[in-house]
């Protein structure tokens, strides 16, 4: 068997045990519901009660001698342990039949972005009752790796000229940590925005970890932006030029940082500051899916 | 707690004015709103917001397509003219563009100078005092040891001085606190903006940008009128230009031939021979990623194409045009279209308009099938008349101005056909294929400042994400034979306070009860 079949046989592998954990995080939100409504039905697992349910989630702590909610949930992250494992094994063979950093086109993005969400989904993990939230960011992944063996689907190939560079791996390498990152932000952001009801116990947490994670993550991007620079510098002569890919890393880079502003302003805290982080993110997201499919640019190499 | 320690630091409470203050009082006033945090969240957002519009229309100057604006104004008339007028085709040098990060600047420079004056005298002032209530501090912890105040808060100081804390001592706690660092990182990443604006701006007023096409073999000599394209700023020194002229002798390019991707660039490299000032001669080869630097104007190559070569006869047989011309590429597979002028042919001017096509379909179809040279097609077509050379405005060398011409004949040749024109007006031969390389050529004297800043912008940046401001206090408090110790602590920052410090406090002053039981006094 050759690399580059090992490789896509690893995603499938993945996207199995991911739609695995995704059932079990629909069952333990489930779970959760009716023991909240004191209604000791059976477990339901329809898409629609997982999602009416899917709010619930958070608004009470993890409590000793969990429940079977909390069980199930937990096997569920397990799982998604398991497929960030063999996500990052796919990538890794991915590179080895390429001979180069596998992330080159929108297919390529698209599993080394997964394995990044996973990433900061499993770090989160081991500091917040995430597993709440499981199956946002489960179903996120699943939908990006789904896109990715349907649509974006390419085989290996060599990269075209001006790719091949070293500054490619650093480059889009920071680019696509951060965004790992800034995607599960976006989820507790969205969460604590849309979901209804007063719960300061929840909020709260939910904003440590969005802060948390944007803390983290608007570093690398900076970084990410100054190597993109420092790259288009070698390669077309101007460290910046206001291409459209430039235009919208600017501004992610300038909602994160009114984001870090808001949390630091009295009265900006809270609701208003996630708004900036959903607006970065949506930024963010454009810039890797819409700028490469409708707007073109300098940056050509879509290769969809 | 972080709250409070929040509210300390923000300055935006930008109290209204008073009635019976008039003048400074406004003045005042509007310096705080515009220096407030309040302020410098909103114009963040309208920065972000005032970049979008730039992303989806074409631009001046920046694109890589220069005629992508001209094309806008031909396809919505109407509407063109007025997007000018908001100057949506400059949004980045736009005077509102301009009005809201300099804004931005200034607001950040108000709110983070003072700063600046704050973290001084902190830094020379005493850590501050425990608050009353140690309990409601973060990480409060209380334990009990077998010693006196005196020895404890000794021991205390020594603990927080070895880690790094800037430490008090008086009577009956000590006070600490670290990470001063933080403010200075912060200090440096924003002022660092500053100055990579500076960089930016130096590289637009100082530098310049240029284009030029060279075939096979052609050379380019660094003066203003060799480009095809030039954009200089009102401070660019035109005629003090790096003199050095640059030949290109062969480019090589490859692509895909098979798979999904066929057709796909793959290689793609230039060959040339550069000679300076001071005579010096060198050889060098210049790819995407690996530009020549000649004593920092650099050559960028940035894209190719096919320069068919042909001769032009005029009516009296004398030859009036040889040699590859470029054709620019107008889609992936570099079908592509130029123009032969000739412009001192007898009796009557000779000018071409032609389609070129590197792979030609078996069919009459007039796209390549291929980006390489494979089955190379020159679809041309002949007129006859007044080229217009002569009057005034200068022509492109791109495009011919048919208002006095006449179309005379039309021919699709293969390498090595003819076409005669009528009337013995003469005739073109196609003789072969040269390729061009198209390059961007570039000074920039402002872009050691900006990476500089960049350098600094991370550096800053990092040090106030990572390092945390925090306070300790330990406070003694006699009870019979033993002493209760009370630790706790306070971050500066949105972060938590890290707990090992406390913990190993902790710890460390737990072991004076055991080196207590070991040499009873
Ligand atoms: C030019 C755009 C600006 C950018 C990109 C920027 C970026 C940042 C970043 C990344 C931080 C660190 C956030 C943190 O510590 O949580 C920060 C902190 C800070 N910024 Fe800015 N800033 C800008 C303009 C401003 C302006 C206009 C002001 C004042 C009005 C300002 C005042 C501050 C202050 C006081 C902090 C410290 C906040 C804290 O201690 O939590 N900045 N800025």
């Amino acid at each position: 068997m050759t690399w580059a079949r090992l490789s896509d046989d690893l995603v499938v592998a993945t996207m199995m045990i991911l739609a695995l954990a995704f059932c079990l995080y629909a069952v333990s939100m489930a779970q959760r519901t009716t023991r909240q409504r004191g209604v000791a039905k059976e477990p339901v697992t329809t898409p629609a009660a997982a999602s009416s349910a899917a709010g619930d989630a958070l608004e009470h702590p993890p409590e000793v001698g969990a429940p079977w909610s909390e069980r199930t949930a937990r096997i569920a992250s397990v799982m998604v342990v398991m497929g960030l494992v063999l996500n990052a094994a796919a990538v890794l063979a991915r590179g080895i039949a390429a001979e180069r950093a596998p992330w080159g086109n929108m297919y390529e993005f698209a599993i080394v972005g997964s394995t990044a969400i996973l990433g900061a989904y499993v770090a989160g993990l081991s500091r917040y009752p995430l597993h709440r939230l499981g199956i946002w960011v489960i179903g996120l992944v699943l939908v990006t790796l789904g896109s990715a063996v349907t649509v974006l689907y390419t085989p290996v190939d060599a990269l075209i000229p001006v790719l091949d560079s070293y500054w490619l791996a650093i480059h889009v390498g920071a680019a696509i940590v951060s965004g790992g990152a800034f995607t599960v932000a976006a989820v507790t952001s969205a969460v604590q925005l849309f979901r209804p009801g007063r719960h300061p116990e929840r909020d709260e947490m939910l904003e440590r970890v969005s802060y948390g994670l944007i803390v983290f993550a608007f570093p690398v991007w900076t970084f990410a932006v100054i190597a993109g620079a420092v790259w288009a510098e070698a390669a077309w002569g101007r460290y910046w030029g206001w291409d459209p890919k430039e235009t919208w890393a600017f501004i992610t880079w300038v909602f994160y940082a009114a984001y870090l502003h808001a949390q630091s302003t009295a009265g900006w805290k809270g609701k208003r500051a996630a708004w900036f982080s959903i607006a970065g993110y949506i930024a963010f997201l454009f810039n890797f899916i819409g700028v490469n499919m409708w707007v073109g640019g300098l940056h050509s190499y879509a290769g969809v | 707690m972080v709250d409070e320690a929040l509210k300390e630091r923000d300055q935006s409470k930008s109290p209204t004015p008073t009635r019976t203050v008039y003048g400074w009082g406004w003045g005042r006033w509007a310096w705080r709103t515009l220096t407030s945090m309040r302020t410098a969240v909103i114009l963040l957002a309208l920065l972000a917001l005032a970049a979008i519009p730039g992303s989806f229309l074409p631009q001046r100057n920046v694109a890589t397509d220069p005629a992508a604006v001209p094309l806008f104004y031909r396809d919505h008339p109407t509407m063109a003219p007025w997007l000018d007028r908001l100057f949506l085709f400059d949004v980045y040098a736009s005077p509102w563009f301009a009005a809201v990060y300099l804004l931005l600047l200034v607001s950040m420079t108000g709110c983070v100078l003072p700063r600046c004056a704050k973290l001084w005298q902190e830094c020379r002032a005493e850590p501050t005092r425990a608050p009353t209530r140690l309990s409601r501090m973060d990480g409060h912890r209380e334990l009990s040891v077998q010693s006196d105040r005196g020895s404890v808060l000794r021991r205390a100081t020594e603990i927080l001085s070895r880690r790094g804390y800037r430490v008090v001592q008086a009577p009956g706690e000590v006070r600490a606190e670290k990470g001063y660092v933080r403010e200075v990182g912060n200090l440096m990443f924003h002022l660092s903006l500053l100055l990579l604006l500076v960089g930016m701006a130096s590289g637009k007023l100082l530098g310049f940008e240029g284009r030029a096409a060279l075939a096979d073999g052609d050379t380019f000599t660094n003066v203003e009128s060799s480009y095809d394209e030039f954009s200089r700023s009102a401070l660019t020194r035109v005629d003090e230009l790096t003199p050095f002229s640059v030949t290109l002798d062969g480019l090589d390019a490859e692509f895909a031939l098979s798979g999904a991707r066929a057709g796909e660039p793959r290689k793609f490299d230039a060959t040339v021979t550069y000679l300076q000032a001071d005579g010096t001669e060198k050889s060098a080869s210049i790819k995407p990623n690996q530009p020549l630097d000649i004593e920092g104007t650099k050559l960028f190559l940035t894209g190719h194409g096919y320069a068919p070569r042909v001769t032009v006869r005029d009516g009296t047989g004398e030859v009036v045009f040889a040699g590859p011309v470029i054709f620019l590429p107008i889609e992936n597979n570099f079908t592509s279209d130029g123009v032969v002028k000739a412009p001192n042919a007898q009796p009557t001017q000779l000018g071409f308009e032609g389609l070129f096509l590197p792979t030609a379909p078996t069919n009459e179809g007039d796209r390549s099938q291929f980006p390489g040279l494979i089955a190379p097609r020159l679809d041309l077509t002949a007129y006859t008349g007044d080229l217009g050379m002569d009057r005034g405005a200068p022509q492109s060398v791109y495009a011919i101005k048919l208002d006095g011409m006449e179309e005379v004949a039309q021919k699709q040749m293969r390498v090595g056909d003819s076409l005669e024109l009528p009337d013995g007006a003469g005739s073109i031969t196609f003789d072969g294929v040269s390729r061009f390389a198209n390059f961007q050529i570039a000074y920039d004297p402002g872009k050691e400042i900006s990476l500089v800043a960049a350098i600094f912008l991370m550096i800053g940046l990092t040090t106030s994400l990572l390092i945390r401001r925090r306070r300790v206090w330990v406070r003694a408090t006699d009870s019979g034979p033993t002493v209760t110790v009370e630790i706790a602590g306070q971050s500066l920052t949105r972060r938590d306070l890290p707990p090992a410090d406390l913990v190993r406090l902790e710890r460390e002053l737990l072991s004076l009860n055991e080196s207590l039981e070991r040499t009873p006094s």
